[in-house]
């Protein structure tokens, strides 16, 4: 008894939030949860840069609100269930950890969209995914790496080891071997997203070992601020662009650009055209950006980068092209062939050439 | 002259320059502890000295004042614990986790407005010729000036605990508040003092990571640091030089194991990563068990409040 | 001038009367902050004290307040007991992270089997590998004398870094497509710890959490143990002449502690979190830390401050997304609350008296 009568209130909660948000029609609710504060001025603070672009589209059709610093597990559910609650039209969960609570409260609220950055579960029908192919900028990210090392040493300094930061080692590591056989790539996993003191020694201890360019997959500007100390090391701007670094160390940089997919998603809400969709935008849709490659780099480099990232967001190339083989030598992808989506979305292996284990 | 790929003098020279925050909030907080007064809000203090020392190096141009600022934003955050634990009498424990909490809470707030923004460089110490000496030069005369600050700090830490009347009413404030009021020392007003003085170098030390470390704002920037002071503080079983030694080999294996991974070294990167931990507690557990008396060493009446009846 | 006065006795009315007169200065000065931050002071501080209590959505969040409180309680009255005795256990956190990777792998183990004596078993290995954790520092303290409070706390880390490893790769859910974390036991019925009665928020965390608030009564009440655990933090040489062996004590009370913050990591990892992650922890060990004091190292009194901290993080998320206040500013007020909290508690065993003279 008593549970099918907190079921029938839970229901007429549901109806409640329904008929209100029916009530309020002229105004769409669009709301995001972040994993970090936005003064990360990394991932979650980039993420908030869409919101900031999704009132500056539609301004007083639409209304915002977001939660920062949200722990992924339970936190994340009840965040996301007092959202739904609250009236939210549509709801972005901003990091991987969330995947499974979007999925368990977007089941409670079928009028309700949820979309889910990073993750490949799509449950309910108001589920959708989208990620971006981050590995693209990687690549162009390579070939700058490869070209401009004297001393044929790259570093990258990993977070963790999941295939999207080793889609981003093997990607540039492929592309400066491309245009420099000589180099090899040093890795360090510094086992956090976001340790600005513990990034600035990783720079430095790549520096120490010799290493002229540094690539970073954690989130703050710790690794650049390191390499300026170093007359003639350059690093690369990540998540925002980092310009306050440039000319140099900063020479160019990989840059979430997650407003236009926002203003589009918002904009199906508000039409009644949104459908459940897996994107998995890159340079092509804006969604990674190439920072503006500063005059460190000699111009026949620059037009080298940007010509790759050219025929990358046309589809023309795409950077994991084959013959390529994985580090024990066995092959990976044949003379042209191209790997599918499936492999990156789960790529835990190096490509041949790379040092080093990847933890597992 | 290499091990391993690494080159010691480079790892020696960067060992001192990471140590610096967590050396800095731990001969701080020794002095607290010293004075009989548990403080766990060190990394509370530490962020506000980040905070407010990076607004205030931005907002004059000087780092001298955002070091300063930042002693100050440390020492501000302190005072709160001092009122609450000595006038109050409220839990020490909890309070200071209550100043964590707090000051990460409020770092954020005030540092809205400078995300992103860069602080005035500040420049190593010019030592001349002695900063091209073979080995030495790069271990000991190339650095800024809080690396030097910081190891005169434990110096006159320890001077002062050893020599001075200043030390020896700090220690038996310490050690027995009751009878050092009945010699008719000022318990409480010592106690703020040096819980003023904590809070002032774990701001510093705070300070150091937005200025130079990083050098930039961000929230949450310093990650833990304050706790690896606290525990230092216990790994130095309260003595200032030990202090140094904590700070140096916990800065050290830190460094090290980072160089090791990026050396290309065949050991697990799990393993390299808890060695710091690891290793801390192993070289406590040698040092306690070895005198026996280690863990002892603490001052008597640590943690333990005080009212004078009359 | 003012100056305190002992009291014979604890004030019965003040014990009663500080935490409303806390929570009332709490609302003066933290809505003088909320009005800094050009937000509606009052309207903030209904929607953290009132909403999730008698607001619209009250029927959602009165059970999230047990969610959010279960695991705090258990773990603060583990610690209550080794703090009244004097022993420094700050590790809690490390030792809820290493209950929920053993009991989460036991389980996985067998999946996906079907068996009822599977979670019973599992929550033994939850509170194994609390107290596992917790046993580190105590056999150290009571063999080599080292001190607890560095070894417990530098334990955290370490069982931070295996959990990476567990959510990276000897856990990680092998459908997962690479990505890190374990299987979400929402879909191992038998692993699973569901809510027991739907809508309301309890689940075998919070049964066990009252459980444990009623057993640490009695024995504190009643038990000869907890007269020694009370003994030794009054007066410890007199405990000695007593016959309380210190090392059995501390064996004892970081047993318990670590057992218990085990079981608090089993119950969220199987319940409201899920899955094992990266990031499974958020500070519950150390906030429990605080909850401990709050509640004067009383198990009633943990009881309601575990549910005072649970609101203030339940209201301060709902003010923060329907008011768009910072996370920042609710952690700051958290922070005053608890500073207004310990300060008030003077009155309990102080009376104020005027007097002339300067005092010292």
């Amino acid at each position: 008894m008593k549970r099918r009568h907190l079921l029938a209130t839970a229901a007429l909660g549901l109806g409640l939030v329904t008929s209100g948000a029916a009530m309020a029609q002229d105004k769409t609710k669009a709301c995001w949860v972040y994993v970090g504060p936005i003064g990360d001025l990394g991932w979650s603070y980039q993420h908030h840069q869409g919101l900031l672009a999704v009132e500056a589209a539609y301004g007083d059709k639409v209304e915002t609100a977001y939660q920062e610093s949200v722990p992924e597990g339970a936190d994340a559910e009840r965040v996301l269930t007092q959202m739904a609650l609250s009236g939210c039209d549509i709801i972005f969960t901003t990091s991987f950890g969330y995947m499974d609570a979007t999925n368990a409260v977007a089941a409670k609220f079928p009028d309700v969209k949820f979309e889910h950055a990073t993750g490949f579960k799509r449950e309910h029908p108001n589920v959708s995914t989208y990620n971006a192919r981050f590995y693209e900028g990687r690549a162009v990210m390579g070939t700058i790496a490869g070209r401009m090392t004297k001393s044929n040493k790259i570093g990258y300094i990993g977070s963790f080891p999941i295939p999207e930061v080793v889609q981003g080692i093997n990607a540039s590591f492929i592309h400066a071997k491309k245009v420099n056989p000589a180099v090899e790539i040093k890795v360090v996993w510094a086992y956090t997203w976001f340790d600005p003191a513990k990034e600035a020694d990783a720079a430095k201890a790549l520096i120490e070992q010799g290493v002229d360019v540094i690539l970073a997959h954690t989130d703050s500007t710790a690794p650049l601020a390191e390499a300026q100390k170093t007359p003639g090391v350059i690093g690369f701007g990540q998540a925002s662009d980092m310009i306050d670094y440039a000319p140099s160390p900063r020479v160019s940089s990989i840059i979430d650009n997650w407003a236009p997919y926002y203003v589009k998603q918002v904009g199906a809400v508000m039409d009644g055209t949104w459908a459940q969709t897996d994107t998995w935008a890159g340079i092509g849709d804006g969604e990674v950006e190439i920072g503006a490659i500063t005059e460190a780099v000699p111009a026949e480099v620059k037009a080298e980068a940007e010509a790759l990232a050219a025929s990358i967001a046309s589809g023309a190339y795409h950077p994991f092209t084959g013959p390529l083989k994985k580090q024990d030598g066995s092959d990976w992808l044949a003379e042209g062939a191209v790997a599918d989506d499936g492999t990156l979305a789960g790529m835990n292996f190096f490509v041949e050439g790379i040092e080093g284990e990847i933890p597992k | 002259m290499m091990f391993g790929g690494i080159d010691p003098t480079l790892l020696i020279a960067s060992l001192m320059v990471a140590s610096v925050p967590i050396m800095l909030a731990a001969i701080g907080e020794l002095v607290v502890e010293k004075a009989g007064v548990l403080n766990l809000g060190v990394e509370g203090m530490m962020i506000m000295g980040a905070v407010v020392g990076f607004v205030a190096a931005v907002k004059t141009g000087s780092p001298v004042l955002g070091f300063l600022g930042g002693a100050a934003g440390g020492a501000c955050l302190a005072l709160v614990f001092a009122f609450l634990t000595q006038f109050l009498l409220a839990n020490q424990v909890a309070t200071g986790l209550a100043l964590t909490l707090f000051g990460l809470g409020l770092s954020s707030l005030i540092g809205q407005s400078f995300v992103g923004q860069r602080p005035p460089l500040t420049g190593d110490v010019p030592f001349g010729p002695l900063a091209d000496l073979p080995v030495l030069g790069r271990i000991l005369f190339q650095h800024d000036s809080l690396v030097y600050v910081s190891i005169l700090a434990v110096a006159a830490v320890w001077a002062v605990l050893k020599f001075t009347r200043l030390g020896l009413i700090l220690r038996a404030v310490g050690e027995s508040h009751e009878a050092a009021h009945a010699l008719g020392y000022k318990v409480r007003r010592i106690r703020v003092l040096a819980i003023l003085f904590g809070g002032a170098m774990a701001g510093l030390g705070g300070a150091y990571l937005s200025l130079i470390r990083v050098p930039q704002w961000t929230d949450g920037i310093t990650a833990g640091a304050g706790w690896i002071a606290l525990a230092i503080v216990v790994f130095a079983s309260w003595k200032p030089w030990r202090v140094l030694l904590g700070a140096y080999l916990f800065g050290g294996i830190t460094v090290l194991q980072l160089n090791l991974q990026a050396a290309g070294a065949k050991i697990p990167v799990e393993y390299l990563s808890m060695s710091p931990y690891l290793i801390t507690i192993l070289v406590l557990v040698i040092m306690s068990s070895g005198r026996g008396k280690a863990a002892l060493n603490a001052p008597a009446s640590l943690g333990q409040n005080f009212h004078a009846a009359r | 001038m003012l100056t305190l006065e002992k009291r014979p006795s604890p004030s019965v009315f003040w014990s009663r009367a500080t935490p409303l007169l806390a929570v009332a200065l709490t609302m003066v000065a933290g809505g003088l902050m909320f009005a800094i931050l050009g937000k509606n002071p009052l309207e903030a501080i209904r929607t953290i004290f009132w909403d999730p209590l008698f607001g619209e959505f009250a029927w959602y969040l009165r059970g999230q307040l047990l969610v959010k409180a279960g695991p705090l309680i258990l773990i603060a009255v583990g610690l209550s007991l080794g703090f009244r005795a004097g022993i420094w256990n700050i590790g809690a956190e490390g030792q809820y992270i290493m209950g929920a990777i053993f009991g989460a792998a036991v389980g996985l183990a067998v999946f996906p089997t079907e068996n009822r004596l599977i979670y019973p078993v599992m929550v033994l290995a939850g509170a194994l590998g609390g107290w596992i954790w917790a046993m580190i520092p105590a056999i150290l303290k009571t063999r080599f004398n080292t001190n607890e409070i560095l070894v417990s706390l530098m334990l955290v880390y370490v069982a931070q870094t295996v959990l990476a490893m567990a959510a990276t790769r000897f856990l990680r859910n092998p459908e997962g497509a690479g990505f890190p974390g374990s299987r979400n036991f929402s879909s191992f019925p038998a692993a699973a710890n569901p809510e027991l009665i739907a809508g309301s928020g309890l689940h075998w965390g919070g049964v066990a959490a009252l459980a444990t608030v009623v057993a640490a009564y009695v024995l504190l009440q009643r038990h000869i143990l907890g007269f020694h655990i009370k003994l030794s933090g009054q007066a410890p040489r007199a405990a000695r002449y007593a016959g309380v062996s210190p090392n059995r004590l501390v064996v004892l009370c970081m047993g318990i502690a670590g057992a218990l913050a085990g079981v608090a990591g089993l119950f969220e990892v199987t319940g409201p979190a899920g899955q094992i992650t990266i990031d499974f922890n958020v500070g519950y060990g150390f906030t429990a830390i605080i909850v401990a004091f709050l509640g004067r190292l009383n198990p009633l009194g943990i009881l309601l401050a575990g549910l005072l901290m649970a609101l203030t993080y339940i209201g301060g998320e709902m003010a923060s997304t329907n008011l768009g206040l910072p996370s920042a500013a609710i952690q700051a007020f958290q922070g005053m609350l608890l500073f207004f909290l310990l300060a008030c508690d003077v009155l309990t065993n102080f009376r104020i008296r005027f007097t002339k003279r300067e005092s010292a």
